[in-house]
């Protein structure tokens, strides 16, 4: 047995220790990695410095540093908890581990530079107080979203809750594509217009509807039908989640093709009289060994779950077949949950996973979505690498070939 | 005795109910029990002899084609679902411009 004071003297012996100066003079800048708790860390850091509290250590260190001969600066407020910090690394088998001796108190002392996050203004503290009491969420997870750019394809039934609750949530830039005019029969279930609205584009409604609700929100309108010919120059402005709240078969393959291509996670919702799907498409690649993004795709493609459009007397519309008002309600709020879950990085996204909802039951029922290696998009061997005619490849049906 | 769920756009064929029960071991006999009884499924859910690719199917929250496809079993009580894809409300030209 010995003594926390004997421990520490032991350690030392057998760790190497850092000053400062020396560390901040070295030409090749080792990392550093701020081992301190998240109260102590959002007060100022090392600038580029990775955060991981001593309590994580273990179990989130390898994911984030892969390469083991990494120069390692450990540090913490004064030196004590980086020394015990560096032993668990170099026992995890890192081989170039420093503390910093003096930790982060002496590196401010000798006037090193410091990175101060960013932090709410009292107005925004009180807009967003209901979010910063929710510990996953908090000032951190506010300024993400304050960060955030989500594209809203289609400013209709499915677009309207999910764009109110994305502006309301404080998503700081939200896109919306759409080439329509509001019409009397939309206001049955597209709560971002109003009478008042009627014959304006959507985009400039929804613009107006936005930015009332939330002047933190910047959005940018679209008013076009979105197409093989501008998505790439759509997608360029640059979006972290797309929520395609499409109301047809050939943008919904198109959307799908360009977030493969883009790599940009898709929030998936439809609806049809009492029913409603919702699911998300991730084709981001994780990070392999190398710490590059050329590992697995996260998730399947729309083209995984539905690999063939249905024959146009099988894909009625709901101008067709008509829609419960609230359905899409519904449907575009779940939406709006997942999108603010896939930015804030927390819970289990709807990946993999397609939710069935019946509101007449009422009831949710999953099935389970997987990715095809097959598939012609986000397969193994792509068969499809450019746009196609996707209003020709929806109208002929099951009975042609594919591509 | 299998419980079908029966999608919206199917029902008309279905003589409007939402789900029927069907019995059969395997996909196959329960389809072809199905269709048997509603004629008019027969046309949307099969093409030649093989389940339409335009029409999923799922035993147990389970796409068929990720098990055995039509030969994948069907446990007594299970649940089957029959779902094509759904846009939102495409016109029958598959060319709406609006949205949702």
């Amino acid at each position: 047995m010995s003594s926390y004071r004997e421990l520490l003297r032991r350690l030392r012996d057998e760790i190497d220790e850092v000053s400062v100066a020396k560390a901040a003079g070295t030409a090749d800048q080792p990392l550093y990695l701020d081992v301190r708790e998240q109260d102590e860390w959002v007060e100022g850091h090392i600038p580029g410095a990775l955060h991981v509290p001593r309590g994580n250590l273990e179990s989130r260190v390898e994911q984030l540093v892969p390469d083991h001969e990494r120069p390692i600066v450990v540090y913490c407020a004064g030196g004590n908890r980086s020394v015990f910090a560096a032993r668990t690394l170099e026992e995890l088998g890192y081989e170039r581990v420093a503390s910093l001796s003096g930790g982060f108190t002496d590196w401010k002392r000798n006037g090193f530079p410091v990175q101060l996050p960013r932090s709410l203004d009292p107005e925004r503290r009180a807009r967003y107080s209901r979010h910063l009491l929710i510990p996953e969420v908090g000032e951190e997870g506010q300024l993400k979203l304050l960060d955030a750019r989500v594209l809203l394809v289609g400013a209709g039934g499915l677009g309207s809750p999910a764009s109110l609750y994305l502006a309301a949530a404080g998503v700081g830039r939200l896109g919306i594509v759409d080439e329509d005019v509001v019409d009397a029969s939309n206001l049955q279930r597209q709560v971002l217009h109003t009478t008042e609205s009627l014959g304006r584009s959507k985009v400039d409604s929804a613009t107006a509807t936005l930015q009332a609700l939330n002047p933190d929100v910047e959005v940018v309108g679209y008013q076009e039908r979105l197409t093989s010919e501008n998505v790439d120059r759509i997608l360029a402005d640059g979006w972290d989640v797309i929520v395609d709240g499409a109301d047809n078969f050939p943008t919904r393959y198109l959307v799908n093709d360009a977030s493969v291509w883009h790599e940009i996670p898709v929030v998936h919702g439809s609806i049809f009289r009492f029913e409603g799907q919702v699911t998300v498409f991730d084709p981001r690649r994780a990070a392999d060994g190398d710490g590059n993004g050329s590992g697995e795709r996260t998730g399947p493609c729309y083209r995984c779950l539905f690999p063939t459009p249905p024959p146009p007397e099988l894909a009625p519309s709901c101008a067709e077949g008509g829609v419960l008002g609230v359905l899409p309600g519904i449907i575009g709020s779940l939406q709006a949950n997942e999108a603010l879950k896939l930015v804030l990085g927390v819970g289990d996204p709807l990946v993999g996973r397609l939710l069935l909802f019946d509101a007449l039951q009422p009831g949710f029922t999953e099935v389970a979505v997987r990715r095809d290696p097959a598939c012609p998009v986000c397969g193994d061997e792509p068969t499809i690498s450019e746009y196609i005619d996707y209003v020709e490849f929806c109208s002929r049906g099951a009975h042609a070939p594919m591509p | 005795m299998t419980v079908v769920r029966i999608p919206p756009t199917l029902r008309e064929d279905a003589q409007g109910q939402r789900q029927v029960e069907a019995e059969g071991r395997t996909v196959r006999e329960l389809l072809h029990d199905l269709t048997a009884r509603f004629p008019a499924l027969r046309d949307r859910v099969f093409e030649g002899d093989e389940v339409a690719p335009f029409v999923n199917v799922y035993v147990e929250g389970e796409d068929v084609r990720t098990r055995d496809g039509l030969e994948t079993p069907v446990r007594d009580g299970a649940t089957v679902i029959l779902l094509p894809a759904m846009a939102g409300g495409a016109t029958s030209e598959g060319q709406s411009l609006g949205h949702g």
